[in-house]
């Protein structure tokens, strides 16, 4: 147990968590956006195959992880688009119109992958990565956090923006108060409508980031249904953050580490079966859930379409 | 109406008509008001008040007719483009927003980007002190109390360059003393040359604060008082017009009249003199109530009502009523004290076992709480006795025995509806209202309790519902009634008590200065 | 979500004299099955042009799908054995939903109450006879309806959203199954890691000279149980009137609480026993990392279906053919055979916007009452001639 703590481990540790929370914790901050504004995005994961698959082929063709990135990006909003008119626009289920997502976007991008390459899997080449002087001297922090590909940077750099923007903005304020009481924005004549769909949309293109990091940054290839759940984690995760981003921040962390944990393990020598490990960050939450057992705040208004003048 | 010359209105409505599914909420409506005056807009519920209001604030477009602005004629097509033409709206229904904090919800609809907080601030500490509030402004909306948070409201409401305020039933939350203060704020605001437009379904209000009376009734502008008539005649007389104007030539001489909410002069004789039973149906010992973080607790009430007796619960909204009614049907556990009825104690029965021993409770939320909207009309009658026979035998439902019970009680009821089998949220408010009442006074009762019973009904309706009150309780039947109409509560009560802050603040025995005493006893 | 019947306008005389009707007019009464057919129709048409778009020819493709699914004897047995599995399935989705409850975690409630039973009936089975086969569709039962526990729990006592505990029960429950097979219920048999095969003459038996098992039997009778349930029985209107208003509920005196242990145990138990007449039906073992995911397939069925448990059964029997039928079309067109989850997602889109279509027009008619709308025409018709 004691080969656990030493310095290797704890890096490997570190930066794979790090590594591994990244998708999570844009797809998270997401779906947070998406919720504090009243719309349950279920169909998070079918948004981040769309934006892995369409990152993976711009990085691909065009030999350019950022052109893969903003790829991704845009390849979720298209499906988050699907999300805008169905939901918000028409006002339809969210749920049913989110599971619809998940499956369609499952079943489309394997299709398309399928005729494209047929059974191959061709992978992209290297990865740039970008090294802090200094900061990344500092052990064990240094090398796993302060030596990685630059979209680590970004991506928190984005998420701590998008916390500036709720807290200071007139369109976080907007976003808000559309979650929890709409009448009170329509009535303040904010658009309702257009408030959320620029929640959703902003839902989308993180989600596309974070599938596009997983195609082109961590696995450098697609598969078909790679994800394998982290969107649902991701949903998970926002709904626990109660709309503070530096939960999500923090419980994309953890349950970073509770994904790399099994490699620090085989580093260490400690052998548990891969099964188990993967029981970990599920459980966790379980048992997170029990011993703080007080309603998980979800916005008073969310998964309610908003109708003018309706009671 | 006599319309002032040379003095521009500061809003004109022409022929104003809307109309919705099966009703004309407005019938070409005509309407002055002028800057510095309050125009008091009369008219019992499902007049059109809220309707007409709706497309002053931009909520709701006209389906015919004009409105002129300050002499031009506009389009109000939204709730900023109402804001624009100085237009402001404190909704009956509040509209902040509970997470945020009061000067968030005053930013909401700031033009995009950064917050100016300051500049709010500033704006905050201007308004509060024109209108005398002493509030936080970095308290969360959800922790106000229902006077604080309509004096945010007004706020909000004149938060931009503010001609015209719209006042929607405020007085509906607030304490006697609270009324007057918000007169001495409407008084303020009129000084400045602001138009202020008050809708209320309560004569004496409109004619004691307005400077200017419409009566709107089915839609309709019936009549008004200006500003002369309403000075130079007495109260007597001004009442006799506005109801004659209401309800026909010689309404007023008419019985039943007296009953609703149309009087002018405090009621000065006690409610006719009840022999009330002594013995006693409901007991209530040291009864306290968990509101948990989001709810009034209710804290150690005592009371016993008597058999046939009509005990009447006074007080503003969100001081325990609630809390305390679902503590006494079963729907809410109590943390402490004791419940005995008839004589046994129920404090762990659950609801269907007080139903099936006569004590009914009538929930205020008449739509989301007391019926399923999407369920026929014949089967929320029964839904209280799922599984009972004869509506259930051996495990199997039996329609037709539900059908004839939903007919008895329509017919026994007079309830418009196209049949047992609508479903029962297409009803008209009042009808629901009666299945509800049908459906709790069948089978039995012995104590009922009535939470907020003609909130929201048409006159005749909610005299329908008294009557009903008063005819059970001959029977025999208790009545708790909880309303914040006192009018109401004295009208029909035989003692009323008074809730505040989650206790009981005292029980007065119905009687000459009644009124005073509750208001007394609401203050405390 | 109820059949619409035609808006009535309670304020006019002529609607409170007319009879009370005790049905709807036929129209009306076929209206749910047009609104069930355009979706599957509009899918269909859909996914044709995807397959043209990736250049391969749609009628062979459907033509290959009703072939093997329904066409063939062996592709019929198949299918009518896939869709015992499915609506048993859909069965503990219904009793679900109808009560609000989003019980998410299908799937691993599916693969876990499998695994137990393919890892305890070869040697239940072999002592018991047939009555071991009883006993294993009871475990599958309880195994799926314990899973449920924990979510059902959360939810009843302090409100906990189903959404995130039953996906996180489902994760847990797929990584578990797993274990099991790869642990205690390991066979000896060298091999992909599975659980001990039950011989063919310990299966289910079979109807007749089929290769059909009695589960589609067994499920057939279950789903109309569970109709008769909702509709006629007193547990079955607290379910949908929890589902309706969970607040009325408290306020009606229905006990929602227990109302949500008792749908979600049922629920869990029927997709348990689903897991287990697959095992004893037709898997025979369960291997090591196998998860049809049948649990969120199900979900667009069940609600183009309305929740209805009868009609569930034909969008089942439906779906089954497309799944065993296109498992040779893919093949044969050289897809993967996620193709299934395309159509499926697409039935949804589809469903929701006939949804919203039959929504937009209910609300046209008697917008504007009659007599305000001629009066209307006639000032206009006066304004023009001035």
């Amino acid at each position: 147990m004691s080969d656990l703590f030493t310095e290797p481990v704890l890096t490997a540790l570190i930066a794979g968590a790090v590594l591994s929370m990244m998708p999570i914790m844009l797809a998270a901050l997401g779906e947070s956006i998406s919720e504090q504004a009243g719309v349950l995005n279920v169909g998070l994961e079918g948004m981040m195959l769309f934006g892995a698959y369409a990152g993976f082929n711009a990085a691909y063709y065009l030999h350019s992880s950022w052109l893969g990135l903003l790829a991704g990006a845009l390849g979720g909003m298209l499906a988050a688009v699907v999300m805008v008119v169905l939901c918000v626009q028409m006002r339809l289920d969210q749920i049913v119109v989110g599971v619809a997502l998940f499956l369609f976007g499952e079943g489309v991008t394997s299709l398309l992958h399928g005729a494209q390459f047929g059974t191959d899997y061709p992978r992209i080449g290297d990865v740039v990565e970008l090294k802090i002087p200094a900061l990344s001297e500092i052990p064990v922090v240094g090398e796993s956090i302060f030596h990685a590909h630059p979209i680590v940077y970004i991506g928190i750099a984005l998420v701590l923006g998008a916390r500036w923007m709720l807290k200071s903005t007139s369109l976080g304020l907007s976003l808000r108060a559309a979650g929890e009481t709409p009448a009170a924005l329509d009535a303040a004549g904010v658009d309702v409508t257009r408030t959320r769909t620029l929640a959703v949309l902003a839902c989308g293109a993180l989600a596309g980031i974070g599938g596009g990091y997983m195609a082109v940054i961590s696995a450098g290839t697609f598969t078909p249904m790679m994800t394998q759940g982290a969107g649902f984690i991701a949903i998970v995760l926002a709904m626990l953050a109660r709309g503070k981003v530096l939960w999500v921040i923090g419980l994309s962390f953890l349950f970073g580490i509770s994904l790399s944990i099994s490699t620090a393990l085989q580093l260490a020598g400690i052998r548990i079966s891969t099964d188990v490990v993967t029981i970990l960050p599920y459980a966790t939450v379980i048992v997170v859930l029990i011993l703080f057992a007080r309603r998980s705040y979800l916005p008073s208004a969310l998964a309610l379409p908003y109708f003018r003048g309706e009671r | 109406m006599t319309t002032t010359p040379h003095r521009t209105p500061a809003v004109e409505l022409r022929g104003i008509t809307k109309a919705f599914p099966g009703i004309i909420a407005n019938d070409s409506i005509d309407l002055l008001v002028y800057p510095g005056e309050i125009h008091g807009l009369l008219g019992e519920n499902g007049a059109g008040k809220s309707t007409l209001m709706s497309i002053l604030s931009g909520m709701i477009q006209p389906d015919a007719g004009t409105i002129h602005v300050n002499g031009r004629e506009v389009r109000i097509s939204s709730p900023r483009a109402a804001f624009d033409l100085g237009i402001g709206t404190v909704y009956q229904h509040l509209t902040l927003v509970p997470t945020l904090t009061v000067l968030e919800n005053l930013m909401l609809g700031s033009p995009a980007g950064r917050l100016d907080v300051d500049g709010a601030r500033a704006r905050f500490d201007e308004l509060a002190t024109t209108l005398g509030a002493r509030l936080d402004a970095d308290a969360v909306a959800s922790s106000l109390s229902l006077g604080e948070l309509q004096q945010v409201e007004i706020i909000k409401a004149l938060w931009r360059d503010t001609r015209v305020l719209i006042l929607d039933e405020p007085t509906s939350m607030l304490t006697p003393q609270g009324v007057a203060e918000l007169q001495r704020v409407m008084t303020r605001l009129k000084e400045r040359g602001i138009a202020i437009i008050f809708i209320t379904h309560k004569l004496h209000e409109a004619i004691e604060i307005g400077d200017r009376v419409s009566i709107l009734k089915a839609g309709r502008r019936v009549g008004g008082l200006d500003p002369e008539e309403l000075r130079s005649a007495s109260p007597e007389e001004i009442r006799v017009r506005i109801v004659d104007m209401m309800f026909g030539e010689g309404a007023s001489q008419m019985e039943g009249v007296a009953e609703m909410e149309v009087r002018v002069e405090r009621i000065e004789q006690a409610a006719p003199d009840r022999e009330v039973a002594r013995e006693v149906a409901l007991e209530l010992i040291n009864v306290s109530v968990d509101g948990g973080d989001t709810e009034m607790s209710v804290k150690d009430v005592s009371f016993t009502a008597h058999k046939g007796e009509i005990l009447g619960i006074a007080g503003v909204d969100g001081n325990g009523q609630r809390q305390l009614a679902q503590a006494i049907a079963g729907q809410r556990p109590i943390s402490g004290g004791d419940i005995r009825f008839l004589g046994e104690s129920i404090r762990r029965l659950g609801v269907p076992d007080r139903q099936a021993r006569g004590l009914r409770y009538i929930t205020d939320d008449r739509l989301h709480e007391g019926t399923i909207r999407d369920m026929t009309v014949a089967m929320n009658t029964v839904l209280k006795r799922i599984g009972q026979a004869p509506f259930w035998k051996r495990g199997a439902i039996r329609e037709r025995e539900i059908d004839a019970f939903a007919e008895q009680l329509v017919r026994e009821y007079e309830v418009r509806t196209p049949s047992i089998h609508t479903n029962i949220g297409k009803l008209s408010g009042g009808n629901i209202q009666k299945i509800v009442l049908a459906r709790e006074l069948a089978f039995d009762p012995k104590l009922v309790i009535f939470n907020k019973p003609t909130y929201g009904l048409d006159v005749k309706t909610a005299s329908f519902v008294r009557r009903q009150i008063r005819a059970q309780a001959e029977q025999g039947v208790t009545a708790i009634v909880i309303s914040t109409e006192l009018d109401e509560l004295i009208a029909l009560c035989d003692r009323i008590a008074v809730m505040s802050s989650g206790r009981l603040a005292g029980i007065v025995d119905n009687g000459q200065d009644a009124h005073a005493r509750v208001g007394e006893l609401m203050l405390t | 979500m109820t059949t619409a019947t035609p808006p009535a306008t309670p304020g006019s005389p002529a609607a409170v004299d007319a009879p009370a009707s005790r049905g709807v007019d036929l129209r009306a009464r076929l209206e749910p099955i047009w609104q069930a057919i355009i979706p599957v129709v509009l899918a269909i048409i859909a996914s044709g042009l995807l397959l043209v778009i990736l250049g391969r020819n749609p009628f062979d493709f459907y033509d290959a799908i009703l072939q093997n699914g329904l066409l063939t004897d062996f592709g019929l047995q198949q299918s009518i054995t896939r869709m015992a599995t499915l609506l048993l399935i859909g069965a503990g989705l219904i009793v679900a939903f109808r009560a609000n409850l989003w019980n998410l975690g299908g799937d691993g409630q599916w693969l876990l109450a499998a695994a137990f039973v393919a890892g305890l009936a070869p040697s239940v089975v072999e002592s018991l006879g047939d009555l071991g086969l009883a006993v294993m569709i009871v475990v599958g039962a309880v195994v799926g309806a314990l899973w449920t526990v924990v979510p059902a729990f959360l939810k009843a006592e302090y409100g906990v959203n189903e959404i995130i505990t039953t996906l996180m029960m489902n994760f847990i429950g797929i990584a578990l199954a797993n274990i099991l097979v790869k642990g205690p219920f390991l066979t000896d048999r060298p091999g992909v890691p599975r659980t001990d095969i039950l011989p063919l003459e310990d299966r289910l038996p079979l109807i007749g000279d089929t290769q059909v098992h009695v589960g589609i039997v067994i499920a057939l009778v279950v789903m109309v149980a569970l109709h008769w349930m909702l509709t006629r029985t007193p547990l079955g209107l607290r379910l949908r009137v929890l589902g309706a208003n969970p607040r009325a509920a408290v306020h009606l005196g229905l006990r929602p609480k227990r109302l949500t242990f008792i749908a979600f145990a049922a629920s869990g138990a029927l997709i348990g026993m689903s897991g287990a007449v697959s095992m004893l039906g037709d898997w025979g073992s369960f291997r090591a990392d196998f998860n049809p995911a049948y649990g969120f397939l199900i979900v667009p069925l069940v609600f183009l279906a309305r929740m209805n448990a009868l009609a569930t059964i034909a969008f089942v029997a439906l779906f089954a053919v497309i799944q065993i039928g296109g498992d040779t079309a893919t093949r044969q067109a050289e897809l993967p055979t996620d193709f299934i989850l395309v159509l499926v997602g697409l039935l949804l889109f589809f469903m929701t916007i006939t949804e919203f279509v039959r929504i937009r027009r209910a609300r046209r008619v008697a917008f504007v009452p009659r007599g305000l709308a001629e009066g209307v025409k006639a000032t206009a018709a006066r304004k023009g001639s001035a």
